[in-house]
Order: structure tokens, then C-alpha cells, then sequence
């Protein structure tokens, strides 16, 4: 980083677009570019510079793509374009967009590629664009993978300066003064005699010019934002009430719903009787849907009590009956026929092991619900000829394809208004409530519908995290892990999530050795393997995704491998770490927390755990305490290279909630089904961490990373080994199976 | 029946039972007020009835016995609450779903309790859940919100 970079044709901007400023990306160039995105719904008098940034005669809109679920990314975005445009943050208005495919997901698209192609990397040999065209083919815009900051950072900014210096271009026509002599602040151009014109005066002019390209983006001397605190755009209206969600949405003349499914996840409905809900106060219509039912009413809780109300006679369930049958299946995954992947074979681990005394162990990660604290929700309208939508969600052409297959009308005539959300976890990178509220609509034509889950019908059907199961062994040699070798049983999330949105997903799974596979340990004699069960419940992408449990299972096998040497558990992870900026940041792990063991006297402990995900190097140390109530955990130090902090306050923040997320899962939550159907409803039995449980988080951002990347998952996967780790050394009592609530109290 | 909410008189045509929390949202249009889980598990329905902390969730519109204040009455974004200027100045915020019901809490304790002591503000706020994870910054918020009521 800090290098002035060039916004070159070749890298990321094609030369021409459509329209003056139609401006797109990477590997468009080799294919025929889609048009504009903005262009369609442009009004008079408004002009499109790129993708990104609107001006018309009210001001600046800053188009983010991304969806913004919590994590703040429609400020880093808008602060990411306004770093070149030179516009106030707070002046600037942000639009999600429309869904299209122009805003196809680029660095998800080389996280899947890094996976096929062993350790040299995807972006030298060219294999990311490759794949990134199949991305963009299929139009994939998406949020998630923490992937929208090291997607936008050249971008955006990109975006802005292109902006900016065809504002100056249309101001140099308008005031006769030559472009060199022009500067930009605050929203305006400005010229060396003082005479200035707002941006918002050059709408017209700027539509009619060819956009500037060759733009040198501002060196890290030059940022005024990126790097600093700042305040995010939405924080005043989160902290007064006035914030709108999804849920709060309100058209004119819509009616409330809510739905009741099949307890067991994914079973159908044979028949109902809604006699009794139907002649409920409020109540105007029970209709069928797809593995349930839909209650309309004229407000939410009557809407509630009423679906209490019918009679259902449910389906069989799809699902092994018992928890002992999920687990055999991972169990029974362990063979040739279902490996899935080696990607990791370093050395000879048979060899190492042939005589030596082999130890073993095997570890366990849960069902786990997302839950957001927003229960999921929709609004559909389903005029004759189009439909309109209003909802938070990740995946808004998902969307659109999905309302064609269930209505017939085409996904062009489909308007998505995606809506904040309130948390997602990956939650809302699944559609059933938009095809429920669609299914509904479809039969009221011309009201919208609004559908909101009761929060026991969000917790019982969730797309869960994967369940896994991981068997590690190795040996130890002269105080040093001399042989590791890891295997991991899921089934495949990928498969089971895009299968709900017909698409089939041939080759390995990364996500079912992610976390695992790629760790920057030199152990001399290294394999990891991902073995894929089959479906079992259906799982979908839950924060840090395959990493969640891998993280869990890589650090707590390579634990147990450190003590049976007698290494210190941070001594040892240096010593094996085969990457510089790794090595820093569990350098500066330790030297934030005082490491000097795991042992802090009587009853208490500190441990220690890293996991590279999603490219971003994240170590923890956490320190507990064995109370008369229980573990109470103290205190948590974190380190994590992101290659840049855009803004240091929403990064601490989004750490600081990554191990609460990490930690809560590990100490108490799991989601159990019994004959298909969900034992935890509510979170009375899904709790996670309460605020009396919270520890003080120390974080720390390093920046020697050579890439910008995302900080929203990275820090989930090091919580619970750390975690563990740290009981251990205060308790003597070894986990291996969240929640570690089975096996010990917490405070 | 008849229902003040925020300074603001409202007749409404509900059946008794119906949680105040959906008055205030579906009948009355009042969304600062969230629905999480409706058993009480998650506080994110926080209002005051009579300056008292209640989940919204649990009183039936019946049982409604006083003024009731919703954070729309608490400040408003011109005219912040020293509570929710201070979450504000912290940015405790992430999804922000829950923070409705966590400043109504906050503003509650520090109503009847100007200094708390931590033990204090945990027993108060440890009903009120972050699925997010902003604990750290809403402990930091309370104290600060302490602060600058003292001054």
C-alpha cells in the first residue's frame, strides 16, 4: 500500500461505457459489458457518472451496492467515494440501488478462487478473473464474505475520482477556466478567483461529456478519511429511534401477515382447518403456501394469534430423527468415497506417524441459529403485470429470479427496494421470506403484504450453520509438533444454500476445510481433509462460515499436539508461522496481553488462538477466571491485519463484536432437531452472551497486509479456541464440543 | 381506550390483551419501539410507563396505568436525550436494532440511579440483548450519559 495509483484501462475500467460516465469493471472487458444500471431510472436533467455516484440537482447519492446489516458498510463505502469527491460525509444521501448485475461481486469471486489453485495465488496466474467472469455471469451481487471493503476500495474510490474530475471537466467549460486551475471542495468547483459552481449545478452539463479516466487516486498523505474516526453517516439516527428497518416499512394500503410452517424444517402441509383463525378478530385471509400457511390480518399480532389458531396436518420430515443420527452421518463421512478435498498435504504424515505415539482427539461444532435480533420480513405487491418488493436482503437479484419463477412475471419487472436491516449473520442471504410473502401477495392482488415472522418461527426455520465434526492426530518430536494431521466432516453449505436457488455447485467445498487448510503453520508434516456428508438439516452461510467451526477445530487439534510437546502455545504458533504478517500480528497479540504462559495462577488461565479467514490474519488471547459461579471470562486482546483500517472506530467496533459473536456461540448456543424440528425457539434457550458476560476487548488493526480486506468474519473463528483454551488452563477440563456449556458453568 | 404516549393522547380500538408493544407499532405507527422476541428474553421493546422500564411486549394494552414514553419521546435527533448523546458519541451502534430498547433501559437506571456503580448497570442492562455485540461500547455510553447528567 501506498503506492499512487493509476486508474488504468487495463486494471479495472474499460474505456468506454454507453454514456458519458458509464464506467465498468475488470474482467468486463473481455466480455460485452452490461449497460449502466443507473441509466434506465435516470430522470431528466440527472446524469450518471458511474455506477457508484449520482448527482442530480438535490445533491450527491452515493449508490452502494452492498447491503448494510450492521456492519456500517454503507459508511465505509460512502466514505471510501467521498475520499476523491470531495463532498462532506454527512451531505452525502445513500441509495442501495438497484439490483443488477454491473455490481457483480469481485472479491467473493477470487475468495473461491484462491481455493483451486494451490499456494501460489489466484492473482498472479489469472485464475480470478477467470472465475470472476462465471461470477459475473451469473450476476452475482452479493453481500457477504466480508467482502465489500476489499471489493470497493479501488473502486469506490476509483468511482469518486472519475467523478470528480468530470465535474472540474464540465465546471472548465461553464467558468472558461482551464482544468488544471480548478479545485474541488465541499461539493462545489472551485476557480482561482473564488468563483465557484456546485456540483449539483453541473448535473446537465456532466451528462453530456465523456467521463475522465486516467485519474492518479490521492496518496495516503492526501486521505482526509480513510484511516481516521469518524462518524458513521447512520449513527444519530440509530441513536434516537428514527433508524427505519425492513420492519418498520409502511405502504400505502398493505396488510400484516405472518406465516405458520410445518415445525419440521422443510416438511409440506397435507391440510388445514382455519375455521377457527378465519372468524378471529382482524383476521382477512388464511391462505396455503408453500410447507405452510399465511395469515393476513390488519395488524401483527392478530396476525400472530390467529396463525396459533390453525389446524395443520404436517408432512414427514425430511431429516435424520435423531441428533445421534446427524452426527453418525459425519461420523460414517470419513472414507475415500466421500473425501472431498486435500488441498494441504505437506510432507509425509503416514511416514511421521508409522511407530511414534499418535495422539488423538476428536472435536464437535453445533447447529447454530443466526437470529437476528430483527425477525425476518417483507413487503410484496403483486400488481398484474410487475411486482414490488421492500426488504433487507443480501441478495437482491436472488430475489427477482425467484419472484419470476413464482408469479411469471419477469425479474425486469421486478423492483427490489432493499431495506436496512437489523443484523443478518448471513441470514438474509436467504429468500424464503420474499417467496412466502410473494405466495401471499399472489393471491391479493394489488395489496401489499406485509410478512413478519414470530420470532419462534424465524429460530425453528433458519438455514442453521453447518454441523461438523473433525478428527485430528499427530505426534510430537523434541518439544516440537512434528506431524498434523487434520480431517473435517460437514456437509456442504455451498451446495445446500445455492441449491435453494437452483443453481448446482460441481467440485470440492472450500468452506468445508476453510479456516483449516489454509493456516500459516510450517508444521513438517501437514494434511488437512474435508470429507462431505450428505444433507442432513439445511445449513446456510453463517458469519465466517466454514472458518466458524474450523477455526475451533485447527487451533484446539494443534492445542492438544503444543501440550503433549510441552512448547508454550504462542512460543510454538510463532515458531511454525510460515507467514510475515501473521507472524506479526500473533507477535503483537502477545505483547498486548503480557504473555508469559498460559497459566495465571490459582484458577485462572489465558489461551491463545489464530485463524486466517477471508484472507485477514486474526490472533486472540483470552484470560478467564474459575469463580464460585463460574467461568467468568476477563479479558480479551486482539490483532488482526486488514492491509488498511478505513475507519479505526468502525473496525474496533466490528471486532469487538466478532468475539462477543465467537464467544456467545461457544459458551452456550446450539440449535438441536428432533425428528426435523428445532428444540430451541426463542432466546430463552439461544441466548448467547449478556452484557454482564462481557469482557473488556482490547483490538488492535496492523496494517502490513498487501491487501485491503474486510473485518466482519475474521474475527469470529479465534474466539472459541481461545476460549477453550484459556478454561483449560484455568480448569484442567479439555472441550472439545461446543457449547462448553455442557461441560462447565459460566458466570 | 384511551392511551398517552409521549405527550400525546390516543384513543384506540383494541382488544384488551394485545401487547402494548403492537399498539404502539401497528395501531399507532410508533416503530423506534422493536419487536425481538416476545417473551421478554431480549429487551429491544423497552419503553416507560410511569418512568418505569417495562418490555412493551409483556403489559397488555389494559394494563397500560400510566404515561408511557417510547425513545421517540425520550429525544428526539435535534434534541438528543443525554443518553442518546452519549450513544451517539460512543457510536454504539451496529445494526442498531436493539438500541432502542438499551437506551430506554440505560435511561431508566440512570433516572433513579444518577451514578451506578458497574455491578449496577450490569444488573440493570442484562436483560437487554446485542446480537451484534456492542456491549463494550454501551457500557462505555452509560457511564459516559452518567457523567455528563451529573455535570
Amino acid at each position: 500500500m501506498g503506492k499512487v495509483k493509476t486508474i488504468a484501462r487495463r486494471s479495472f475500467l474499460i474505456g468506454s461505457a454507453a454514456i458519458a460516465g458509464g464506467v465498468a469493471f475488470g474482467v468486463w472487458r473481455y466480455k460485452t459489458p452490461y449497460a449502466n444500471p443507473l441509466l434506465g431510472g435516470l430522470a431528466e436533467g440527472e446524469a450518471a457518472l458511474t455506477p457508484y455516484v449520482k448527482i442530480d440537482a438535490q445533491g450527491v447519492t452515493l449508490i452502494t451496492p452492498r447491503a448494510d446489516k450492521g456492519q456500517g458498510v454503507y459508511h465505509v463505502q460512502a466514505a471510501l467515494i467521498a475520499e476523491e469527491l470531495d463532498i462532506d460525509l454527512s451531505a452525502i444521501k445513500v441509495d442501495p440501488g438497484p439490483p443488477d448485475k454491473a455490481y457483480w461481486n469481485g472479491a467473493l469471486a477470487a475468495e473461491a478462487a484462491e481455493f483451486s489453485v494451490p499456494a501460489a495465488g489466484a492473482v498472479q496466474n489469472g485464475t480470478e478473473h477467470v472465475l470472476g467472469a462465471v461470477m459475473k455471469f451469473i450476476g452475482l451481487q452479493i453481500t457477504g464474505g466480508s467482502s465489500s471493503v476489499a471489493d470497493g476500495f479501488d473502486k469506490l474510490r476509483a468511482a469518486g475520482a472519475s467523478a470528480r474530475e468530470t465535474l472540474k471537466l464540465a465546471a472548465s467549460e461553464r467558468l472558461n477556466v482551464s482544468v488544471d486551475r480548478l479545485r474541488t471542495e465541499n461539493g462545489k468547483v472551485i476557480a482561482p478567483d473564488g468563483s465557484e459552481v456546485a456540483y449539483t449545478e453541473l448535473a446537465e452539463a456532466v451528462a453530456k461529456l465523456e467521463p475522465v479516466r486516467d485519474v492518479a487516486l490521492r496518496s495516503p498523505e492526501q486521505w482526509r478519511y480513510i484511516g481516521k474516526p469518524m462518524q458513521r453517516i447512520d449513527i444519530v439516527a440509530k441513536s434516537t429511534g428514527t433508524q427505519g428497518y425492513g420492519i418498520d416499512a409502511a405502504v400505502e394500503g398493505m396488510v400484516h401477515a405472518t406465516v405458520l410452517l410445518n415445525p419440521a424444517q422443510g416438511g409440506g402441509i397435507e391440510s388445514f382447518d382455519a375455521s377457527a383463525a378465519e372468524a378471529m378478530r382482524g383476521v382477512k385471509a388464511v391462505v396455503p403456501i408453500t410447507g405452510g400457511v399465511g395469515v393476513v390480518a390488519d395488524n401483527t399480532w392478530r396476525a400472530f394469534q390467529a396463525a396459533e389458531a390453525v389446524e395443520a396436518v404436517w408432512s414427514e420430515a425430511r431429516m435424520p430423527a435423531t441428533m445421534d443420527d446427524h452426527w453418525g452421518a459425519l461420523s460414517a463421512a470419513f472414507n475415500a468415497d466421500q473425501q472431498d478435498s486435500r488441498q494441504r498435504d505437506d510432507g509425509d504424515v503416514e511416514a511421521a506417524m508409522a511407530g511414534a505415539d499418535v495422539h488423538e482427539a476428536e472435536f464437535r461444532a453445533p447447529y447454530l441459529a443466526h437470529a437476528p435480533l430483527e425477525p425476518i420480513n417483507a413487503i410484496v405487491r403483486v400488481d398484474e403485470d410487475a411486482v414490488e418488493v421492500w426488504t433487507g436482503t443480501q441478495i437482491p437479484r436472488f430475489v427477482q429470479a425467484n419472484i419470476e419463477k413464482i408469479t411469471g412475471i419477469t425479474a425486469d419487472k421486478v423492483t427490489v427496494h432493499v431495506l436496512m436491516m437489523g443484523g443478518s449473520f448471513g441470514h438474509r442471504l436467504e429468500d424464503d421470506v420474499v417467496r412466502q410473502a410473494t405466495e401471499i401477495a399472489m393471491q391479493m392482488r394489488g395489496t401489499p403484504v406485509k410478512l413478519t415472522y414470530k420470532r419462534e418461527q424465524d429460530m425453528t426455520h433458519d438455514y442453521t450453520r453447518q454441523i461438523a465434526l473433525a478428527r485430528a492426530r499427530g505426534t510430537v518430536k523434541n518439544g516440537r509438533v512434528e506431524s498434523y494431521d487434520l480431517g473435517i466432516a460437514m456437509p456442504s453449505v455451498t451446495v445446500s444454500q445455492m441449491g435453494r436457488q437452483g443453481l448446482s455447485m460441481p467440485g470440492p467445498d472450500s468452506q468445508i476445510v476453510a479456516g483449516a487448510w489454509e493456516q500459516p503453520f510450517a508444521v513438517p508434516n501437514l494434511r488437512v481433509t474435508g470429507y462431505r456428508a450428505g444433507q442432513l438439516a439445511p445449513i446456510s452461510s453463517w458469519r465466517s462460515v466454514g472458518a466458524s467451526s474450523n477455526g475451533f477445530f485447527y487451533n484446539a487439534g494443534l492445542e492438544e499436539l503444543i501440550e503433549k510437546a510441552g512448547a508454550d502455545p504462542l512460543e510454538e504458533r510463532l515458531r511454525l508461522c510460515s507467514d510475515p504478517v501473521a507472524r506479526k500480528v500473533l507477535e503483537a497479540v502477545g505483547e498486548m496481553s503480557g504473555w508469559s504462559g498460559s497459566s495465571m495462577g490459582e484458577g485462572r488461565g489465558r489461551g491463545v488462538a489464530f485463524t486466517r479467514s477471508f484472507g485477514v490474519p486474526c490472533a486472540e488471547v483470552v484470560e478467564v477466571t474459575n469463580t464460585e459461579d463460574g467461568i467468568r471470562i476477563d479479558k480479551v486482546y486482539v490483532a488482526a491485519d486488514v492491509g488498511r483500517v478505513v475507519d479505526p472506530v468502525n473496525f474496533e467496533n466490528q471486532v469487538q463484536g466478532g468475539v462477543v459473536f465467537g464467544l456467545g456461540h461457544a459458551m452456550n448456543c446450539e440449535i438441536t432437531y428432533v425428528g426435523g424440528v428445532a428444540e430451541q425457539e426463542n432466546f430463552d434457550s439461544f441466548e448467547g452472551m449478556r452484557l454482564a458476560q462481557c469482557p473488556e476487548i482490547v483490538v488492535r488493526g496492523l496494517e502490513n497486509g498487501d491487501k485491503v480486506l474486510g473485518i466482519g468474519e475474521p474475527p469470529v473463528p479465534p474466539a472459541a479456541p481461545a476460549l477453550a483454551a484459556a478454561i483449560y488452563a484455568a480448569t484442567g477440563v479439555r472441550l472439545l464440543e461446543m457449547p462448553f456449556s455442557k461441560y462447565v458453568d459460566f458466570a | 381506550m384511551q392511551l398517552t404516549v409521549n405527550g400525546t393522547r390516543h384513543e384506540v380500538d383494541v382488544e384488551g390483551d394485545m401487547p402494548l408493544l403492537w399498539v404502539l407499532r401497528d395501531e399507532l405507527g410508533i416503530t423506534g419501539v422493536k419487536y425481538g422476541c416476545g417473551i421478554a428474553a431480549c429487551g429491544a421493546c423497552t419503553v416507560h410507563i410511569n418512568g418505569e422500564a417495562v418490555r412493551s411486549c409483556q403489559v397488555a394494552a389494559e394494563d397500560v396505568d400510566g404515561d408511557v414514553v417510547t425513545i421517540e419521546g425520550l429525544g428526539t435527533p435535534d434534541a438528543m436525550h443525554a443518553v442518546q448523546a452519549a450513544w451517539a458519541a460512543e457510536q454504539v451502534a451496529q445494526c442498531g436494532y436493539c438500541q432502542s430498547g438499551q437506551m430506554m433501559q440505560a435511561a431508566a437506571l440512570l433516572s433513579q440511579n444518577a451514578s451506578p456503580t458497574d455491578e449496577e448497570i450490569y444488573d440493570a442492562m442484562n436483560g437487554n440483548l446485542c446480537r451484534c455485540g456492542t456491549y463494550p461500547r454501551i457500557k462505555a455510553a452509560v457511564k459516559a450519559a452518567a457523567k455528563a447528567m451529573e455535570g
